[in-house]
C-alpha cells in the first residue's frame, strides 16, 4: 500500500522547499525604503565616526548621506575613486556628504589595511570620510555585495537609492546617467528617485572563509 | 484521503514547474562556432541580448558558466578548478564557459594575452556590455553584481553562486548534483 504518511511528508517537504526558495530570493540586505543602521567606525584620521557625527560642507546636519562601500584595491573602485571625490565636493555642499566605508578583510586583501587606507587617502587628498569596517560588522547589515556600491540615505537614514554611481564604469567621460546625483536631485524636489536601484558589476567583498 | 493528497501533490508539482520560465530552445552551435571577430581567440559580445540564449539552452547538457575578469584576483585563483573540471567531465554532457567581463579596452591586449598564455581548455567568451543593470537580473535575479560568480544549469534546473569556490571539490560537488 502506498504510504499516506510518506506522501504527506513529501508534500510538506516540497512546500518547505518552495517557501525556502522564495525566502532566499527576497532575503539579503537593505532595500529602498528600509531604515539603515548607524555605526561607529574608525576614519583614516584615527577618529571614530557615526552618521550622527557627520556634518555637510556647510557644517550643518546633513539632509542625507551618500554611503559608499569602496576600497583601495578593486579596479572598479579605483576607476570610481575620482568620481567619488567629485560626488562629495558636489553633493556635500547641497547637504549630502559622502561617507565611504572600506569593507574588505585586510587579512585576505592586504592592500586594504587601515594603514594602506590612510596612505591612499593622503595621496589622493580625500576630503570625505574613509572609514574602516574593522571586523566586518557593518557591510553585512547593509547587505553590500561588491565595491563600489552606494546606499543613498535621507536624513532619517532611510535608503532612497541603492546601487551604481553612474552608467559607465570604464569611461567617466562617456557617462550618460549619473544615478546618485539624479537621486539626490529627486529627493530635493520631494520626489522618489527613479531608478531607485541599479545593479552593476564590481569586486566581491573579501572575507575569510570559515 | 490518499487521492486528495495525490491531487495536492500533483498540483504542487505543477505549480513549481509552471513558475519556471520556459525559454525557447536554441541551437547552441550558433554561438559555439561563431568565428571570433578580428584575431582574438574567443568571441566578443558587446550586447548581452546576442548572448542571452547561452543561458537558456533547453537540453540535457549541464552548462557551467563562470563570470570572471583578468583584473579579478579571486576569479583568476579559482580558474584552475574550471580547467580541472573540463578534464573531469570529458565524455559527459557538460560544457564549461569562462565568460570574461573584462573592460572593452582590455580585450584585445590584456585578455587576449591571458587566454593565449594560459592555453585555456575552457571556451572563453568576452562580454563587454557595460549596461550591467539591463542584464544582471537576466542571468540571475539574486546576483548582486560581484565577481567571481558562477551559474550552473541544466534545462530548468539552475544554481547560481556569487562567490569564489574554496576548493575544486566544492565546485565538483555542485556540478555532480546536476548529473
Amino acid at each position: 500500500m502506498l504510504n499516506v504518511r510518506k506522501i504527506t511528508l513529501l508534500t510538506v517537504g516540497l512546500l518547505a522547499l518552495a517557501a525556502a526558495t522564495m525566502a532566499f530570493r527576497t532575503a539579503g540586505g537593505l532595500k529602498v525604503g528600509d531604515k539603515a543602521p548607524d555605526f561607529k567606525l574608525k576614519n583614516v584620521d584615527g577618529k571614530m565616526y557615526s552618521l550622527e557625527d557627520v556634518k555637510d560642507a556647510n557644517g550643518k546636519k546633513p539632509k542625507g548621506y551618500v554611503v559608499v562601500f569602496t576600497c583601495n584595491t578593486c579596479p572598479y573602485a579605483q576607476m570610481y575613486e575620482d568620481r567619488i571625490a567629485d560626488l562629495h565636493r558636489q553633493l556635500s555642499a547641497k547637504g549630502y556628504p559622502v561617507v565611504a566605508i572600506q569593507p574588505n578583510d585586510p587579512a585576505v586583501q592586504p592592500g586594504d589595511s587601515f594603514a594602506k587606507m590612510q596612505e591612499r587617502a593622503k595621496e589622493k587628498k580625500f576630503d570625505f570620510l574613509y572609514l574602516f569596517d574593522d571586523g566586518q560588522k557593518v557591510y553585512p547589515q547593509y547587505g553590500a555585495a561588491r565595491t563600489p556600491e552606494v546606499y543613498l540615505l535621507d536624513k532619517d537614514l532611510v535608503v532612497r537609492y541603492h546601487g551604481a554611481i553612474d552608467d559607465n564604469a570604464q569611461d567617466a567621460s562617456a557617462v550618460q546617467t549619473n544615478y546618485v546625483t539624479n537621486a539626490v536631485a529627486a529627493i530635493e524636489k520631494g520626489q522618489e528617485p527613479s531608478p531607485a536601484d541599479v545593479k552593476a558589476i564590481g569586486c566581491s567583498i573579501k572575507f575569510k572563509k570559515s | 484521503m490518499k487521492k486528495w493528497l495525490l491531487c495536492a501533490l500533483a498540483g504542487l508539482s505543477w505549480m513549481l514547474v509552471a513558475c519556471q520560465s520556459s525559454p525557447e530552445t536554441t541551437d547552441e552551435s550558433e554561438v559555439a562556432n561563431r568565428p571570433a571577430p578580428q584575431t582574438m581567440p574567443f568571441a566578443v559580445y558587446d550586447n548581452f541580448s546576442a548572448l542571452e540564449h547561452v543561458f537558456h539552452y533547453n537540453n540535457d547538457t549541464t552548462y557551467i558558466i563562470n563570470f570572471w575578469a583578468t583584473w579579478c584576483k579571486p576569479c583568476v585563483e579559482e580558474m584552475p578548478y574550471f580547467e580541472r573540471l573540463i578534464q573531469q567531465v570529458q565524455g559527459k554532457k557538460a560544457r564549461v564557459i569562462l565568460l570574461s567581463l573584462d573592460f572593452k579596452k582590455d580585450v584585445p591586449g590584456k585578455l587576449t594575452r591571458f587566454v593565449e598564455q594560459r592555453r585555456l581548455e575552457s571556451q572563453v567568451i568576452a562580454l563587454t556590455d557595460h549596461r550591467y543593470d539591463t542584464w544582471i537580473d537576466k542571468v540571475d535575479p539574486s546576483w548582486g553584481g560581484s565577481i567571481p560568480a558562477t551559474l550552473i544549469y541544466k534545462g530548468q534546473n539552475r544554481k547560481f553562486v556569487e562567490q569564489q569556490f574554496a576548493s575544486f571539490e566544492e565546485l565538483e560537488a555542485l556540478v555532480k548534483a546536476f548529473e
